[in-house]
């Protein structure tokens, strides 16, 4: 295996900027204060950042450069991460090897979105062309509707039932109940999840998430620099990355993980029983069960079974997704892309407050993004262990 | 005084009348039909150009079209292939003394009642004469047959063989010519009968009178309102270059006889 | 299996008519190539003209060989239902007021794996039938039938939102005179239109069809005539909010060519065919468009009979074709304008019918009733093109290979 190692690299002051249901602020004020609470977590000025990484939906008509301008900002090194729910561990592993070639010393790693009122239908509007061509013309139920029929094969491919998915979204209430910030603050019992009102049936209103305004940020800087500004950080012990993988599947049963997930235990030298705690990207509970198959904890069809032996709470036996995740906490756009990465870093650096899973040091984060026509085109993850 | 003081404080006081002999200049209002493969008259139409809107903030208008033979209207000379060497054939070359004068109405409404395909015989002039004196020289005659009370497809009464309607046989249109009349008008949709096709001469009406130089008016009405004699008819038509007729407004001066 | 839609109860006065909405109506370029076909009533996708892969969604470029030379083709319709969802929850105001909708994935025998509305008489995994039809803002969209015919199948809500089909609807023919009037009354009777409006113009002028109409159930004559505003401002002021289906077959037919023509038959037929369009338009567009969601017999449908050669000329019918030519123009514009109220165009290109101008041409010539049967064809299945006839048929193809060609072809008669 000829990867090289991330050797000296290391991400630390995890910042999140408390969501909201709906901003009239812009994207632009979202990454700001996240940016300005990494940046005050780590002691370090706008000016001693050289490398800037942005994953963000609602900057229309800018870009990342514009956003240079605006923020203030000169970086040597600049990057734009459109890959919605990959965009964490992408920017991870673009921002590391940049640190790692000397390409950057400090690269801040952010993602933020408003939701103006209206604002989630907009940007559903103009999602992309195959959407605008194939998709959204059917009942435009959004990523809902889609998801809804990757999850009726799901059920009817494996025998998996609904009370199967509840018991992932009740253990993430349960999590978010002890996260200040989410959004959701209601206790979810499986009878709630199993009476919920339908959305696009088999979905119903407690697979999905809700849709919010807020931002997250992280720094990637050398192990020596972090250890000078005195801060608990994370190792990269592995990453992978794959897109648009298994295009002839006639349904999405599957994602690139699939295709990676040998190199990236390889690389991390560990197995997933090694992992104290998990985050998935969670648009939808049939997501989290397909990323613990795809991603070795169990074999393929088998997740929901293997799911429900767990106790998936923070002191459970295999916590997952800690704050709630965007179930619970809520989805505030591309930052759904980081929000895992984040609390990943809070919990093996033991900063996560009220979250804290109890000794974690080693956490598998995964992220799947962008329904372009009829399945989540993106998928990546990535192996953290906690610093010295 | 003089004669056209005398006719002003008349009409002011009423002793004259002016009787409309004119039909609405109507979109839906029937023009002539010819067989299929010849060029068709134009029915009046008329489009709006503003109304007080956007399109003309203080103004209405509307732009007209039609046929020279639309409506109630004037046949020149020229209308007829007997007529295109008469000089001054045409509407704006007539001598416009032509456009006013004496009107003899022979009642005809009867016999047109009783037949679709009614003709005015020579018999039926000189009895009128014989009541009402000599037709002068210079007169225009009218034939009144009520028909411009028929409404709709009773109006060109067209049938498969044609329409019927009533009008004047060849030897009226010889009798009223020998008579030096000026003009000939009726109520229906033309001078001729509406099978004059299959007359001696087709159409003897605007064959022999506009071929001797005669005009013609049709689709007149209100001929019930007028004297056998004594009424003065008013029928300039537009005066278009060249024209072969023209949609007008035909009045009639009609004096109260104590 | 779906219920036989009942005739709708008299509208309540004093509820607000609603405003029609749309589904998402943008597309790629290339996605407008699904209206194309869909408006013709064909099954196509892209197909690589290189390694023939077919293509779908819509691309630029082959997804198995970059090929950028990609054709729309007819293809096998056959597929199965992968999976379905019941959508009750939309962001979108259209599907929001018709929820639940029901969605599928489709594998079709032809290759790909599409997104398609699913007709309610298809089973759960079940064999379907693929169409491609225009749904209300006039795109292409793919619907999943049944494999065979099932009963009132027409009525499924998915297809009545989309369609626009006659039933329990009222039609304007505006020209009661034309050959296919009589014929064209009786195939949407039985069809099952509540009531037909006929135009007539120059009531004082007989004809044969008269007695024939009159005779006819729920079919009424009233004073049109396309020349005239004023007689259309009337008819639209008394039935212009009863008006779900427009049929304008008026039109001015009479040979003749350039040079020797008479400008009044041609002026009669622009009069007629071209600026009767727009006056039409002008009277009842407004309603129409403004009635484009009014329920089970909501305004649905536009149709202009057009003479065939109207996609190129004809020196035999110069005058005639041309007006044809610009009432299509006018009616592709009117189409533009018609869609915000979802109100669909059907333009329906007529070849030579058989009747008193066409008598000294040969055969093959259109029979009024086939040209009735084709309209209402094309409102049943929802289309926006179609040309009725064999002589129509030959010169769509022949115009969709090479339009100069066609014209230089032309030259000697269709």
């Amino acid at each position: 295996m000829g990867r090289q190692a991330y050797d000296g690299v290391v991400l630390a002051a995890p910042f999140t900027a408390p969501y909201t249901r709906f901003s009239n602020e812009t994207a632009h004020w979202w990454i700001a204060r996240a940016l300005r609470g990494s940046l005050q977590v780590a002691g370090l000025s706008p000016r001693q950042i050289d490398g800037f990484a942005v994953a963000s939906f609602t900057l229309f008509p800018d870009t990342p450069v514009a956003l240079t301008q605006h923020l203030g900002l000169s970086p040597r090194w600049l990057d734009s991460v459109p890959m919605g729910g990959a965009s964490g561990i992408v920017a991870l592993r673009r921002a590391a090897r940049a640190v790692q070639a000397g390409d950057a010393e400090v690269v801040a790693c952010v993602a933020g979105d408003t939701n103006a009122i209206d604002g989630f239908r907009k940007l559903l509007s103009a999602f992309s062309r195959f959407a605008l061509d194939a998709s959204y013309p059917y009942g435009y139920g959004g990523p809902n509707a889609s998801f809804a029929l990757l999850m009726d094969r799901y059920m009817t491919e494996y025998g998996a039932t609904r009370a199967d998915f509840g018991h992932v979204a009740v253990a993430q209430r349960a999590n978010a109940l002890r996260n200040p910030h989410a959004l959701m603050k209601k206790p979810l019992s499986h009878d709630d999840y199993l009476n919920a009102r339908p959305i696009a049936e088999p979905i119903a209103l407690f697979d999905c998430v809700m849709p919010c305004a807020g931002a997250e940020a992280f720094l990637v800087m050398t192990e020596d620099r972090a250890r000078a500004l005195g801060l608990p950080y994370a190792r990269i012990r592995s990453t992978i990355e794959r897109h648009n993988a298994f295009a002839d599947d006639p349904v999405q049963l599957r994602g690139g993980w699939v295709v990676d997930v040998d190199e990236l235990w390889q690389m991390a030298a560990m197995g997933p029983e090694d992992m104290d705690l998990v985050q998935t990207y969670d648009d939808y509970p049939v997501i989290s069960v397909m990323q613990f198959e795809d991603l070795g904890f169990c074999a393929k069809g088998e997740g929901a079974t293997y799911l429900r032996a767990r106790d998936l709470t923070i002191g459970g036996d295999l916590p997952h997704n800690t704050s709630g995740g965007q179930l619970s906490a809520g989805q505030a756009g591309a930052a759904g892309g980081f929000i895992g990465m984040v609390e990943a870093l809070r919990q093996v650096t033991a900063t996560a407050g009220p979250t804290q899973v109890d000794a974690a040091r080693r956490a598998l984060v995964s992220g799947f993004g962008m329904i372009n026509f009829d399945r989540g085109v993106c998928s990546a993850a990535c192996v953290l262990e906690g610093g010295a | 005084m003089t004669v056209l003081d005398t006719l002003t404080k008349a009409l002011a006081g009423g002793r004259v009348q002016v009787v409309d002999l004119t039909h609405t200049l109507d979109p839906d209002f029937p023009v002539i039909v010819l067989p299929a493969e010849f060029g068709q008259c134009a029915r009046f139409r008329m489009d709006e150009v503003s109304a007080y809107d956007h399109r003309g903030p203080a103004w209405k208008w509307h732009n007209i079209s039609m046929s020279e033979h639309t409506g109630t209207h004037f046949d020149a000379p020229i209308h007829w292939v007997t007529g295109r060497d008469v000089a001054n054939g045409s509407t704006d070359a007539i001598d416009p003394a032509a456009f006013i004068g004496p009107v003899c109405v022979i009642d005809c409404s009867v016999g047109a009642a009783a037949d679709e395909d009614y003709t005015l015989q020579p018999a039926e002039i000189e009895a009128w004469e014989a009541a009402h004196g000599p037709i002068p020289a210079g007169a225009w005659v009218l034939m009144r047959t009520d028909w411009s009370r028929r409404q709709g497809a009773e109006y060109l009464n067209l049938r498969a063989d044609g329409a019927h309607s009533p009008g004047p046989s060849p030897n009226a249109v010889r009798a009223l010519l020998d008579r030096g009349i000026i003009g000939f008008g009726t109520e229906c949709v033309g001078t001729d009968a509406g099978q004059a096709a299959h007359f001696d001469p087709p159409y003897p009406a605007h064959a022999m009178l506009h071929g001797a130089g005669k005009y013609g008016l049709q689709c007149l009405k209100n001929l019930d309102k007028l004297p056998p004699t004594g009424a003065v008819l008013i029928c300039p038509p537009l005066k278009i270059r060249g024209g072969t007729g023209s949609p007008l407004r035909v009045l009639a001066l009609v004096e109260e006889i104590a | 299996m779906t219920q036989p839609l009942a005739p709708p109860p008299k509208k309540n006065p004093e509820r607000r008519t609603p405003v029609p909405m749309l589904p998402p109506g943008t597309r790629s370029r290339a996605g407008l190539g699904l209206a194309l076909a869909a408006g013709q009533g064909r099954f196509a996708l892209q197909v690589c003209t290189e390694c023939g892969a077919v293509q779908y969604p819509p691309r630029d470029a082959c997804h198995q060989c970059l090929a950028t030379d990609l054709a729309w083709r007819d293809l096998p319709s056959g597929g199965q239902l992968l999976a379905e969802t019941t959508i009750h929850a939309s962001s979108d105001p259209y599907f929001r007021e018709r929820l639940p909708w029901r969605a599928g994935t489709v594998q079709l025998d032809a290759g790909p794996v599409v997104l398609a509305h699913i007709h309610g008489d298809v089973a759960r995994g079940a064999r379907v039938r693929m169409a491609l039809m225009l749904d209300r803002a006039g795109q292409g969209v793919l619907v999943a039938l049944p494999e065979q015919e099932t009963p009132h199948m027409q009525d499924d809500t998915i297809l009545r939102a989309m369609g626009t089909h006659p039933r329990h609807r009222r039609v304007l023919i505006t020209d009661a005179r034309a050959p296919e009037a009589v014929a064209l009354a009786r195939a949407l009777l039985d069809a099952g239109v509540a009531q037909v409006f006929m135009g007539l113009a120059e009531a004082w002028r007989p004809f044969p069809g008269r007695t024939r109409l009159e005779a006819l159930d729920k079919v009424s004559l009233h004073r049109l005539d396309v020349t005239d505003a004023e007689s259309l401002t009337d008819l639209a002021g008394a039935i212009g909010g009863k008006v779900d289906i427009l049929i304008n077959n008026a039109r001015h037919i009479r040979p003749g060519g350039v040079i020797g023509a008479s400008l009044t038959d041609a002026r009669d037929s622009m009069e007629i065919g071209a600026l009767g369009l727009m006056r039409l338009a002008q009277a009842f567009g407004p309603g129409m468009r403004a009635r484009g969601a009014d329920g089970v017999n909501s305004a649905v449908a536009w149709v202009n009979v057009l003479p065939a050669q109207a996609l190129a000329h004809d020196p035999g019918f110069a005058g005639a074709v041309a007006a044809g030519a610009a009432a299509r123009a006018l009616s592709l514009s009117l189409r533009a304008e018609l869609r915000g109220g979802g109100i669909r165009l059907l333009h329906v290109h007529a070849g030579p019918m058989d009747d008193e101008w066409h008598q000294p041409l040969p055969p093959p010539k259109l029979a009024p009733a086939a040209l009735a049967r084709a309209i209402v064809q094309g409102l049943e299945q929802g289309l926006e093109e179609i040309h009725a006839g064999d002589v129509a048929r030959d010169l769509a193809q022949r115009f969709a290979e090479n339009p100069a060609l066609l014209a230089r072809e032309m030259e000697g008669g269709a």
